[in-house]
Protein backbone atom coordinates (compact mmCIF):
# COMPACT_ATOMS: atom_id res chain seq x y z
CA UNK A 1 0.00 0.00 0.00
CA UNK A 2 1.38 3.38 -0.94
CA UNK A 3 -1.09 5.47 1.09
CA UNK A 4 -2.93 4.41 4.22
CA UNK A 5 -5.27 6.16 6.66
CA UNK A 6 -6.43 4.74 9.97
CA UNK A 7 -9.20 6.32 12.07
CA UNK A 8 -8.52 9.75 10.62
CA UNK A 9 -10.66 12.50 12.08
CA UNK A 10 -10.62 16.26 12.00
CA UNK A 11 -12.70 19.09 13.32
CA UNK A 12 -12.87 22.82 12.68
CA UNK A 13 -13.86 24.24 16.05
CA UNK A 14 -16.94 22.33 17.18
CA UNK A 15 -17.62 21.07 13.67
CA UNK A 16 -16.43 17.49 13.14
CA UNK A 17 -15.66 17.28 9.41
CA UNK A 18 -14.02 13.84 9.33
CA UNK A 19 -14.59 10.87 11.62
CA UNK A 20 -12.77 7.54 11.77
CA UNK A 21 -11.83 7.36 8.12
CA UNK A 22 -9.87 4.19 7.42
CA UNK A 23 -8.78 3.69 3.82
CA UNK A 24 -5.81 2.34 1.94
CA UNK A 25 -4.72 2.84 -1.62
CA UNK A 26 -2.25 1.01 -3.81
CA UNK A 27 -0.19 2.13 -6.77
CA UNK A 28 -1.86 2.11 -10.18
CA UNK A 29 -5.35 2.87 -8.87
CA UNK A 30 -7.63 5.62 -10.09
CA UNK A 31 -9.92 6.37 -7.17
CA UNK A 32 -12.84 8.80 -7.19
CA UNK A 33 -13.94 10.33 -3.91
CA UNK A 34 -17.54 11.48 -4.06
CA UNK A 35 -20.03 12.85 -1.59
CA UNK A 36 -22.27 15.83 -0.96
CA UNK A 37 -21.00 19.33 -0.19
CA UNK A 38 -19.41 19.51 3.24
CA UNK A 39 -18.82 15.75 3.43
CA UNK A 40 -15.11 16.31 4.17
CA UNK A 41 -13.69 15.40 0.75
CA UNK A 42 -11.35 18.39 0.36
CA UNK A 43 -10.26 18.14 4.00
CA UNK A 44 -9.39 14.48 3.49
CA UNK A 45 -7.43 15.38 0.37
CA UNK A 46 -5.65 18.17 2.28
CA UNK A 47 -4.60 15.69 4.99
CA UNK A 48 -3.25 13.23 2.43
CA UNK A 49 -1.43 16.12 0.72
CA UNK A 50 0.33 16.97 3.99
CA UNK A 51 -1.32 20.40 4.05
CA UNK A 52 -3.52 19.85 7.14
CA UNK A 53 -1.62 18.75 10.21
CA UNK A 54 -4.10 18.92 13.11
CA UNK A 55 -5.91 15.68 12.46
CA UNK A 56 -6.44 12.68 14.70
CA UNK A 57 -5.65 9.12 13.67
CA UNK A 58 -2.79 8.07 11.45
CA UNK A 59 -1.82 8.58 7.85
CA UNK A 60 1.14 6.82 6.21
CA UNK A 61 2.78 7.34 2.87
CA UNK A 62 4.89 4.35 1.83
CA UNK A 63 4.53 2.99 5.39
CA UNK A 64 6.01 6.15 6.93
CA UNK A 65 3.84 8.57 8.95
CA UNK A 66 3.21 11.82 7.08
CA UNK A 67 4.71 13.90 9.90
CA UNK A 68 8.04 12.04 9.50
CA UNK A 69 8.38 13.00 5.83
CA UNK A 70 10.72 15.90 5.04
CA UNK A 71 8.69 18.48 3.11
CA UNK A 72 10.83 18.28 0.00
CA UNK A 73 10.95 14.47 -0.20
CA UNK A 74 7.18 14.40 0.31
CA UNK A 75 6.72 16.83 -2.61
CA UNK A 76 8.84 14.54 -4.80
CA UNK A 77 6.27 11.81 -4.19
CA UNK A 78 2.89 13.53 -3.82
CA UNK A 79 1.46 16.38 -5.88
CA UNK A 80 -1.84 18.23 -5.65
CA UNK A 81 -4.24 19.86 -8.09
CA UNK A 82 -6.28 22.33 -6.02
CA UNK A 83 -9.88 23.19 -6.68
CA UNK A 84 -9.04 26.81 -7.39
CA UNK A 85 -5.70 28.55 -7.75
CA UNK A 86 -5.86 32.34 -7.66
CA UNK A 87 -2.86 34.29 -8.98
CA UNK A 88 -2.01 37.87 -8.19
CA UNK A 89 1.20 38.25 -10.18
CA UNK A 90 1.96 38.00 -13.92
CA UNK A 91 3.65 34.60 -14.14
CA UNK A 92 3.55 32.85 -17.52
CA UNK A 93 1.86 29.46 -17.82
CA UNK A 94 5.30 27.92 -18.28
CA UNK A 95 6.62 29.57 -15.11
CA UNK A 96 3.66 28.15 -13.19
CA UNK A 97 4.44 24.66 -14.53
CA UNK A 98 8.16 25.11 -13.80
CA UNK A 99 7.27 25.70 -10.15
CA UNK A 100 6.41 22.00 -10.05
CA UNK A 101 10.11 21.22 -10.47
CA UNK A 102 11.04 23.01 -7.25
CA UNK A 103 11.33 19.79 -5.17
CA UNK A 104 13.89 18.42 -7.61
CA UNK A 105 16.14 21.37 -8.35
CA UNK A 106 18.79 23.07 -6.28
CA UNK A 107 20.20 26.48 -6.90
CA UNK A 108 18.79 29.48 -8.67
CA UNK A 109 17.92 28.00 -12.05
CA UNK A 110 16.14 25.01 -13.53
CA UNK A 111 18.14 22.28 -15.26
CA UNK A 112 17.66 20.87 -18.77
CA UNK A 113 15.93 17.87 -17.15
CA UNK A 114 13.48 20.26 -15.46
CA UNK A 115 12.78 21.96 -18.80
CA UNK A 116 12.19 18.58 -20.45
CA UNK A 117 9.78 17.51 -17.69
CA UNK A 118 7.87 20.79 -18.09
CA UNK A 119 7.57 20.46 -21.87
CA UNK A 120 6.32 16.87 -21.45
CA UNK A 121 3.77 17.88 -18.79
CA UNK A 122 2.51 20.72 -20.98
CA UNK A 123 2.27 18.46 -24.02
CA UNK A 124 0.15 15.82 -22.32
CA UNK A 125 -2.15 18.42 -20.80
CA UNK A 126 -2.53 20.30 -24.10
CA UNK A 127 -1.16 23.54 -22.66
CA UNK A 128 2.04 24.02 -24.63
CA UNK A 129 0.39 26.45 -27.04
CA UNK A 130 -0.03 29.08 -24.33
CA UNK A 131 3.24 28.58 -22.49
CA UNK A 132 4.18 32.28 -22.70
CA UNK A 133 0.68 33.60 -21.84
CA UNK A 134 0.08 35.40 -18.54
CA UNK A 135 -1.50 32.73 -16.31
CA UNK A 136 -4.06 35.25 -15.04
CA UNK A 137 -5.43 35.87 -18.53
CA UNK A 138 -6.20 32.19 -19.22
CA UNK A 139 -9.75 30.87 -19.05
CA UNK A 140 -10.78 28.78 -16.04
CA UNK A 141 -10.34 25.52 -17.97
CA UNK A 142 -6.98 26.55 -19.40
CA UNK A 143 -5.77 27.50 -15.92
CA UNK A 144 -6.93 24.18 -14.55
CA UNK A 145 -4.92 22.32 -17.20
CA UNK A 146 -1.83 24.42 -16.45
CA UNK A 147 -2.20 23.58 -12.75
CA UNK A 148 -2.50 19.90 -13.66
CA UNK A 149 0.66 20.25 -15.79
CA UNK A 150 2.46 21.83 -12.81
CA UNK A 151 1.40 18.90 -10.59
CA UNK A 152 2.49 16.38 -13.23
CA UNK A 153 5.85 18.15 -13.65
CA UNK A 154 6.51 17.01 -10.06
CA UNK A 155 6.68 13.44 -11.46
CA UNK A 156 4.47 12.24 -8.58
CA UNK A 157 3.77 8.71 -7.46
CA UNK A 158 0.54 9.98 -5.87
CA UNK A 159 -1.61 12.64 -7.54
CA UNK A 160 -4.40 14.25 -5.52
CA UNK A 161 -7.01 16.19 -7.50
CA UNK A 162 -9.74 18.36 -5.99
CA UNK A 163 -12.62 18.68 -8.44
CA UNK A 164 -10.25 18.81 -11.41
CA UNK A 165 -12.98 19.00 -14.09
CA UNK A 166 -14.86 21.98 -12.64
CA UNK A 167 -13.87 24.45 -15.36
CA UNK A 168 -13.16 21.98 -18.15
CA UNK A 169 -15.17 21.56 -21.34
CA UNK A 170 -16.42 18.10 -22.30
CA UNK A 171 -13.39 17.33 -24.48
CA UNK A 172 -10.92 18.20 -21.74
CA UNK A 173 -12.94 16.43 -19.02
CA UNK A 174 -12.72 13.21 -21.00
CA UNK A 175 -9.06 13.87 -21.94
CA UNK A 176 -8.20 14.43 -18.28
CA UNK A 177 -9.66 11.12 -17.13
CA UNK A 178 -8.12 9.25 -20.08
CA UNK A 179 -4.77 10.80 -19.17
CA UNK A 180 -5.21 9.77 -15.53
CA UNK A 181 -6.05 6.21 -16.57
CA UNK A 182 -2.99 6.07 -18.76
CA UNK A 183 -0.75 7.43 -15.97
CA UNK A 184 -2.26 4.94 -13.52
CA UNK A 185 -1.38 2.09 -15.86
CA UNK A 186 2.24 3.26 -15.40
CA UNK A 187 1.91 3.00 -11.61
CA UNK A 188 0.49 6.39 -10.51
CA UNK A 189 -2.05 6.46 -7.70
CA UNK A 190 -4.63 9.14 -8.60
CA UNK A 191 -7.27 10.23 -6.09
CA UNK A 192 -9.84 12.57 -7.55
CA UNK A 193 -12.53 14.37 -5.58
CA UNK A 194 -15.41 14.90 -7.96
CA UNK A 195 -19.10 15.74 -8.17
CA UNK A 196 -19.45 14.20 -11.63
CA UNK A 197 -20.73 10.74 -10.75
CA UNK A 198 -20.87 9.56 -14.36
CA UNK A 199 -17.25 10.48 -15.04
CA UNK A 200 -16.31 8.79 -11.78
CA UNK A 201 -18.29 5.67 -12.67
CA UNK A 202 -16.91 5.59 -16.21
CA UNK A 203 -13.21 5.97 -15.44
CA UNK A 204 -12.45 5.17 -11.79
CA UNK A 205 -11.27 1.73 -10.69
CA UNK A 206 -12.73 2.41 -7.29
CA UNK A 207 -15.12 4.88 -5.70
CA UNK A 208 -15.15 6.05 -2.09
CA UNK A 209 -18.28 7.77 -0.82
CA UNK A 210 -17.90 10.23 2.04
CA UNK A 211 -20.98 11.23 3.99
CA UNK A 212 -21.00 13.41 7.12
CA UNK A 213 -17.23 12.98 7.42
CA UNK A 214 -17.27 9.18 7.29
CA UNK A 215 -16.37 6.78 4.48
CA UNK A 216 -19.71 5.01 4.00
CA UNK A 217 -18.90 3.05 0.85
CA UNK A 218 -15.72 1.88 -0.84
CA UNK A 219 -15.54 -0.40 -3.84
CA UNK A 220 -15.78 -0.71 -7.60
CA UNK A 221 -18.30 1.57 -9.36
CA UNK A 222 -20.72 -1.40 -9.69
CA UNK A 223 -20.58 -2.06 -5.97
CA UNK A 224 -20.89 1.54 -4.84
CA UNK A 225 -23.19 3.30 -7.31
CA UNK A 226 -26.72 2.07 -6.74
CA UNK A 227 -30.08 3.66 -5.94
CA UNK A 228 -29.87 3.11 -2.21
CA UNK A 229 -26.41 4.65 -1.77
CA UNK A 230 -27.24 7.67 -3.93
CA UNK A 231 -30.56 8.24 -2.16
CA UNK A 232 -28.98 7.95 1.30
CA UNK A 233 -26.00 10.16 0.58
CA UNK A 234 -27.39 12.76 -1.83
CA UNK A 235 -31.08 12.62 -0.77
CA UNK A 236 -32.01 12.38 -4.45
CA UNK A 237 -33.77 9.72 -6.50
CA UNK A 238 -32.00 8.87 -9.74
CA UNK A 239 -32.27 6.12 -12.32
CA UNK A 240 -29.19 3.98 -12.64
CA UNK A 241 -28.63 1.89 -15.75
CA UNK A 242 -25.68 -0.01 -17.08
CA UNK A 243 -23.78 2.04 -19.66
CA UNK A 244 -22.27 0.71 -22.92
CA UNK A 245 -18.98 0.01 -21.14
CA UNK A 246 -20.79 -2.13 -18.56
CA UNK A 247 -20.41 0.48 -15.84
CA UNK A 248 -23.23 2.26 -13.99
CA UNK A 249 -24.76 5.26 -15.74
CA UNK A 250 -26.86 7.73 -13.80
CA UNK A 251 -29.93 9.41 -15.32
CA UNK A 252 -30.99 12.39 -13.31
CA UNK A 253 -34.56 12.54 -14.66
CA UNK A 254 -36.63 15.73 -14.76
CA UNK B 1 0.53 39.30 -23.46
CA UNK B 2 3.55 37.04 -23.80
CA UNK B 3 5.76 36.59 -20.74
CA UNK B 4 9.42 35.97 -21.53
CA UNK B 5 11.18 32.90 -20.20
CA UNK B 6 13.55 33.42 -17.27
CA UNK B 7 17.08 32.24 -17.98
CA UNK B 8 20.35 32.73 -16.12
CA UNK B 9 21.51 34.99 -18.95
CA UNK B 10 18.38 37.14 -18.67
CA UNK B 11 18.75 37.45 -14.89
CA UNK B 12 22.37 38.56 -15.14
CA UNK B 13 21.68 40.95 -18.06
CA UNK B 14 18.75 42.57 -16.26
CA UNK B 15 20.70 42.85 -13.02
CA UNK B 16 23.69 44.33 -14.82
CA UNK B 17 21.57 46.90 -16.68
CA UNK B 18 19.87 47.99 -13.45
CA UNK B 19 23.23 48.13 -11.68
CA UNK B 20 24.58 50.35 -14.49
CA UNK B 21 21.55 52.65 -14.07
CA UNK B 22 22.33 52.95 -10.36
CA UNK B 23 26.03 53.57 -11.02
CA UNK B 24 25.13 56.26 -13.58
CA UNK B 25 22.97 57.90 -10.94
CA UNK B 26 25.86 57.81 -8.45
CA UNK B 27 28.11 59.44 -11.03
CA UNK B 28 25.70 62.16 -12.19
CA UNK B 29 23.52 63.14 -9.21
CA UNK B 30 26.27 64.51 -6.92
CA UNK B 31 27.12 67.02 -9.65
CA UNK B 32 23.62 68.53 -9.51
CA UNK B 33 23.02 71.32 -7.02
CA UNK B 34 23.08 75.04 -6.44
CA UNK B 35 26.90 75.12 -6.31
CA UNK B 36 28.70 73.92 -9.43
CA UNK B 37 31.40 71.35 -8.68
CA UNK B 38 33.97 69.53 -10.78
CA UNK B 39 34.99 65.89 -10.22
CA UNK B 40 38.61 66.59 -11.13
CA UNK B 41 38.95 69.36 -8.56
CA UNK B 42 37.06 67.37 -5.93
CA UNK B 43 39.21 64.27 -6.38
CA UNK B 44 42.33 66.47 -6.26
CA UNK B 45 41.07 67.64 -2.87
CA UNK B 46 40.51 71.26 -3.93
CA UNK B 47 38.16 73.34 -1.81
CA UNK B 48 35.19 73.74 -1.85
CA UNK B 49 34.51 71.01 -4.48
CA UNK B 50 35.96 68.22 -2.32
CA UNK B 51 33.96 69.28 0.76
CA UNK B 52 30.72 69.63 -1.20
CA UNK B 53 31.15 66.33 -3.04
CA UNK B 54 32.56 64.08 -0.32
CA UNK B 55 31.14 65.85 2.72
CA UNK B 56 27.59 66.61 1.59
CA UNK B 57 26.33 65.33 -1.74
CA UNK B 58 27.92 61.88 -2.10
CA UNK B 59 26.95 60.60 1.37
CA UNK B 60 23.46 61.94 0.80
CA UNK B 61 23.16 60.20 -2.57
CA UNK B 62 24.51 56.99 -1.04
CA UNK B 63 22.03 57.16 1.85
CA UNK B 64 19.18 57.74 -0.61
CA UNK B 65 20.36 54.76 -2.64
CA UNK B 66 20.65 52.35 0.26
CA UNK B 67 17.25 53.50 1.52
CA UNK B 68 15.54 53.35 -1.88
CA UNK B 69 17.04 49.95 -2.65
CA UNK B 70 16.09 48.53 0.74
CA UNK B 71 12.51 49.85 0.55
CA UNK B 72 12.01 48.58 -3.00
CA UNK B 73 13.36 45.12 -2.12
CA UNK B 74 11.23 45.04 1.04
CA UNK B 75 8.21 46.08 -1.06
CA UNK B 76 8.77 43.16 -3.44
CA UNK B 77 9.11 40.83 -0.47
CA UNK B 78 5.97 41.97 1.37
CA UNK B 79 3.91 41.82 -1.82
CA UNK B 80 4.98 38.18 -2.29
CA UNK B 81 4.56 37.36 1.39
CA UNK B 82 1.04 38.77 1.58
CA UNK B 83 0.11 37.94 -2.04
CA UNK B 84 -1.08 41.49 -2.37
CA UNK B 85 0.17 43.84 -5.04
CA UNK B 86 -0.78 46.85 -2.91
CA UNK B 87 1.33 45.80 0.09
CA UNK B 88 4.25 48.06 0.99
CA UNK B 89 7.16 47.81 3.45
CA UNK B 90 4.95 49.79 5.84
CA UNK B 91 1.91 47.48 5.74
CA UNK B 92 3.05 45.30 8.65
CA UNK B 93 3.54 48.10 11.13
CA UNK B 94 7.32 48.22 11.56
CA UNK B 95 7.65 51.75 10.19
CA UNK B 96 4.86 52.95 12.50
CA UNK B 97 6.79 51.44 15.40
CA UNK B 98 9.93 53.22 14.17
CA UNK B 99 7.97 56.47 13.90
CA UNK B 100 6.54 56.03 17.39
CA UNK B 101 10.05 55.52 18.77
CA UNK B 102 11.21 58.70 17.04
CA UNK B 103 8.18 60.67 18.25
CA UNK B 104 8.75 59.57 21.84
CA UNK B 105 12.43 60.56 21.56
CA UNK B 106 11.49 63.99 20.15
CA UNK B 107 8.87 64.56 22.87
CA UNK B 108 11.33 63.68 25.63
CA UNK B 109 14.16 65.70 24.09
CA UNK B 110 16.46 62.73 23.41
CA UNK B 111 19.34 63.32 21.01
CA UNK B 112 19.58 59.88 19.41
CA UNK B 113 16.23 59.91 17.61
CA UNK B 114 17.39 57.22 15.18
CA UNK B 115 18.25 54.88 18.04
CA UNK B 116 14.81 55.32 19.60
CA UNK B 117 13.28 54.77 16.18
CA UNK B 118 15.24 51.54 15.73
CA UNK B 119 14.11 50.39 19.17
CA UNK B 120 10.48 51.22 18.27
CA UNK B 121 10.79 49.20 15.05
CA UNK B 122 12.28 46.22 16.91
CA UNK B 123 9.61 46.34 19.62
CA UNK B 124 6.81 46.43 17.04
CA UNK B 125 8.40 43.58 15.12
CA UNK B 126 8.44 41.34 18.19
CA UNK B 127 4.90 42.36 19.20
CA UNK B 128 3.60 41.51 15.72
CA UNK B 129 5.46 38.21 15.87
CA UNK B 130 4.04 37.41 19.31
CA UNK B 131 0.47 38.15 18.21
CA UNK B 132 0.80 36.39 14.84
CA UNK B 133 2.39 33.27 16.36
CA UNK B 134 -0.49 32.79 18.78
CA UNK B 135 -1.98 30.10 16.54
CA UNK B 136 1.41 28.25 16.55
CA UNK B 137 1.66 28.21 12.75
CA UNK B 138 2.72 31.53 11.25
CA UNK B 139 0.67 32.40 8.18
CA UNK B 140 0.51 35.45 5.94
CA UNK B 141 -3.05 36.12 7.12
CA UNK B 142 -2.25 36.21 10.85
CA UNK B 143 0.82 38.33 10.09
CA UNK B 144 -1.26 40.80 8.10
CA UNK B 145 -3.94 41.06 10.79
CA UNK B 146 -1.37 41.50 13.57
CA UNK B 147 0.61 44.02 11.49
CA UNK B 148 -2.41 46.16 10.63
CA UNK B 149 -3.58 46.14 14.26
CA UNK B 150 -0.17 47.16 15.63
CA UNK B 151 0.08 49.77 12.86
CA UNK B 152 -3.18 51.37 14.02
CA UNK B 153 -2.12 51.30 17.69
CA UNK B 154 1.23 52.95 16.88
CA UNK B 155 -0.46 55.63 14.76
CA UNK B 156 -2.89 56.34 17.61
CA UNK B 157 0.00 56.64 20.08
CA UNK B 158 1.83 59.01 17.71
CA UNK B 159 -1.26 61.25 17.67
CA UNK B 160 -1.47 60.98 21.45
CA UNK B 161 2.12 62.18 21.94
CA UNK B 162 1.77 64.85 19.28
CA UNK B 163 -1.31 66.17 21.06
CA UNK B 164 0.77 66.98 24.13
CA UNK B 165 3.92 68.10 22.30
CA UNK B 166 5.09 71.72 22.24
CA UNK B 167 4.92 73.71 19.00
CA UNK B 168 8.59 73.06 18.28
CA UNK B 169 8.33 69.37 19.08
CA UNK B 170 5.19 69.11 16.98
CA UNK B 171 7.02 70.65 14.00
CA UNK B 172 9.93 68.24 14.51
CA UNK B 173 7.50 65.31 14.62
CA UNK B 174 5.73 66.35 11.41
CA UNK B 175 9.08 66.93 9.72
CA UNK B 176 10.30 63.48 10.78
CA UNK B 177 7.10 61.79 9.62
CA UNK B 178 7.50 63.38 6.17
CA UNK B 179 10.73 61.47 5.70
CA UNK B 180 13.95 63.05 4.55
CA UNK B 181 17.48 62.29 3.45
CA UNK B 182 20.42 64.07 5.06
CA UNK B 183 24.15 63.70 4.72
CA UNK B 184 25.35 61.15 7.26
CA UNK B 185 28.88 60.09 8.29
CA UNK B 186 30.52 57.40 6.16
CA UNK B 187 30.66 55.13 9.21
CA UNK B 188 26.84 55.23 9.35
CA UNK B 189 26.68 54.44 5.65
CA UNK B 190 29.06 51.54 6.18
CA UNK B 191 26.94 49.87 8.87
CA UNK B 192 23.80 50.57 6.89
CA UNK B 193 25.35 48.88 3.86
CA UNK B 194 26.45 45.98 6.08
CA UNK B 195 22.81 45.58 7.16
CA UNK B 196 21.12 46.12 3.81
CA UNK B 197 23.32 44.32 1.27
CA UNK B 198 23.44 40.84 2.91
CA UNK B 199 19.69 41.05 3.59
CA UNK B 200 18.93 41.82 -0.06
CA UNK B 201 21.29 39.07 -1.16
CA UNK B 202 19.39 36.63 1.09
CA UNK B 203 16.11 37.70 -0.52
CA UNK B 204 17.63 37.18 -3.98
CA UNK B 205 18.95 33.76 -2.98
CA UNK B 206 15.44 32.72 -1.92
CA UNK B 207 13.86 34.08 -5.12
CA UNK B 208 12.36 30.82 -6.33
CA UNK B 209 10.71 30.27 -2.98
CA UNK B 210 9.15 33.75 -3.07
CA UNK B 211 7.81 32.84 -6.53
CA UNK B 212 6.02 29.86 -5.03
CA UNK B 213 4.82 31.69 -1.93
CA UNK B 214 3.38 34.48 -4.07
CA UNK B 215 1.04 31.84 -5.58
CA UNK B 216 -0.18 30.73 -2.14
CA UNK B 217 0.95 28.96 1.01
CA UNK B 218 -0.58 25.59 0.05
CA UNK B 219 0.87 25.94 -3.45
CA UNK B 220 4.36 26.46 -2.00
CA UNK B 221 3.99 23.75 0.66
CA UNK B 222 2.83 21.23 -1.97
CA UNK B 223 6.08 21.93 -3.84
CA UNK B 224 8.34 21.23 -0.89
CA UNK B 225 8.68 24.67 0.70
CA UNK B 226 8.54 24.98 4.51
CA UNK B 227 6.16 27.91 4.41
CA UNK B 228 6.15 28.84 8.12
CA UNK B 229 9.95 29.13 8.17
CA UNK B 230 9.97 31.05 4.91
CA UNK B 231 7.27 33.49 6.05
CA UNK B 232 9.10 34.00 9.35
CA UNK B 233 12.46 34.66 7.68
CA UNK B 234 10.82 36.95 5.10
CA UNK B 235 9.02 38.94 7.77
CA UNK B 236 12.17 39.31 9.89
CA UNK B 237 14.40 40.33 6.97
CA UNK B 238 11.79 42.68 5.44
CA UNK B 239 11.13 44.32 8.80
CA UNK B 240 14.85 44.58 9.52
CA UNK B 241 15.41 46.36 6.19
CA UNK B 242 12.44 48.66 6.69
CA UNK B 243 13.14 49.43 10.34
CA UNK B 244 16.83 50.13 9.74
CA UNK B 245 16.38 52.62 6.92
CA UNK B 246 13.31 54.21 8.49
CA UNK B 247 15.32 54.90 11.65
CA UNK B 248 17.71 57.04 9.59
CA UNK B 249 15.34 58.71 7.13
CA UNK B 250 11.83 58.54 8.56
CA UNK B 251 9.06 56.90 6.57
CA UNK B 252 9.36 57.55 2.83
CA UNK B 253 6.21 56.45 1.08
CA UNK B 254 5.56 54.92 -2.32
CA UNK B 255 9.13 53.77 -3.13
CA UNK B 256 8.26 50.25 -1.99
CA UNK B 257 5.12 50.35 -4.12
CA UNK B 258 6.08 52.23 -7.28
CA UNK B 259 9.39 50.55 -8.01
CA UNK B 260 8.32 46.89 -7.63
CA UNK B 261 5.25 47.53 -9.78
CA UNK B 262 7.07 49.39 -12.50
CA UNK B 263 9.72 46.65 -12.62
CA UNK B 264 7.11 43.87 -12.54
CA UNK B 265 5.20 45.47 -15.42
CA UNK B 266 8.43 45.66 -17.43
CA UNK B 267 10.16 42.34 -16.75
CA UNK B 268 7.55 40.08 -15.15
CA UNK B 269 6.91 38.55 -11.75
CA UNK B 270 9.87 36.20 -11.33
CA UNK B 271 11.73 37.24 -8.18
CA UNK B 272 15.10 36.28 -9.67
CA UNK B 273 14.63 39.31 -11.93
CA UNK B 274 12.45 41.38 -9.66
CA UNK B 275 14.61 41.56 -6.53
CA UNK B 276 17.94 42.73 -8.02
CA UNK B 277 16.25 45.04 -10.55
CA UNK B 278 13.98 46.58 -7.89
CA UNK B 279 16.92 47.06 -5.52
CA UNK B 280 19.15 48.85 -8.05
CA UNK B 281 16.32 50.85 -9.66
CA UNK B 282 14.77 51.70 -6.28
CA UNK B 283 18.18 53.03 -5.26
CA UNK B 284 18.39 55.18 -8.40
CA UNK B 285 14.76 56.32 -8.07
CA UNK B 286 15.05 57.60 -4.51
CA UNK B 287 18.39 59.28 -5.24
CA UNK B 288 16.78 61.10 -8.20
CA UNK B 289 13.74 62.08 -6.07
CA UNK B 290 16.08 63.39 -3.37
CA UNK B 291 18.04 65.40 -5.92
CA UNK B 292 14.76 66.95 -7.10
CA UNK B 293 13.78 67.58 -3.47
CA UNK B 294 16.96 69.50 -2.70
CA UNK B 295 17.19 71.46 -5.97
CA UNK B 296 13.70 72.26 -7.26
CA UNK B 297 13.07 75.10 -4.77
CA UNK B 298 16.72 75.70 -3.84
CA UNK B 299 17.93 76.97 -1.47
CA UNK B 300 14.81 75.61 0.31
CA UNK B 301 14.50 71.82 0.50
CA UNK B 302 11.36 69.74 0.19
CA UNK B 303 11.15 66.48 2.19
CA UNK B 304 11.83 63.66 -0.23
CA UNK B 305 8.67 61.88 0.98
CA UNK B 306 6.67 64.70 -0.63
CA UNK B 307 8.34 64.13 -4.03
CA UNK B 308 7.89 60.33 -3.92
CA UNK B 309 4.24 60.80 -2.92
CA UNK B 310 3.58 63.36 -5.68
CA UNK B 311 5.07 60.97 -8.22
CA UNK B 312 3.61 57.91 -6.52
CA UNK B 313 0.01 59.10 -6.11
CA UNK B 314 -0.84 59.34 -9.83
CA UNK B 315 1.07 56.11 -10.46
CA UNK B 316 -0.95 54.36 -7.78
CA UNK B 317 -4.24 55.50 -9.34
CA UNK B 318 -3.06 54.38 -12.79
CA UNK B 319 -2.07 51.01 -11.35
CA UNK B 320 -5.44 50.54 -9.68
CA UNK B 321 -7.19 51.34 -12.97
CA UNK B 322 -5.12 48.94 -15.03
CA UNK B 323 -5.57 46.25 -12.35
CA UNK B 324 -9.35 46.60 -12.42
CA UNK B 325 -9.29 46.37 -16.24
CA UNK B 326 -7.28 43.14 -16.07
CA UNK B 327 -9.64 41.52 -13.57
Amino acid sequence: MILRLRNVGMHYGANQVLRNVTLSFKQGELVAIIGPNGAGKSTLLGIMAGLRSHFSGECWLQEKPLAKWPRRAFAQTVSVVPQLQPAEFPFSAEQVVLMGRMPFSDGMFESAADEAAVVHAMQITDTLQFRTRDFRTLSGGERQRVILASALAQSPKVLLLDEPTTFLDLQHQVSLYRLLRSLCRDGLLALSVTHDLNLAAAYADRIVILHNGAAVADGSPDEVIHNASIRTVFSTDVEIQTGPSGRPWIHYGR
Amino acid sequence: MAVKQVTARRVWTTSLLSLCTMLAAIAILPLIGSAHIDYGRAIAGQSPDAEILFGVRLPRVLLAMLTGGALAAAGVLFQALLRETLATPYTLGVSSGASLGAVVAICFGANQVWLASLAGAALTLFLVMAVASESRRLSSFTLLMAGITLNSICMALILFFQNFASFGQSFAIVRWLMGGIDAVPYATLAWLAAAVLPSVFYLFWKSREWNLLSMGEDWAAARGVSTSTLILSGYLIGSFLTGTVTALTGPIGFVGLIVPHAVRLTIGADHRLLIPASFFLGAAFLAICDTIARTILAPAEIPVGVITAILGGPFFIWMLRSRSKLH
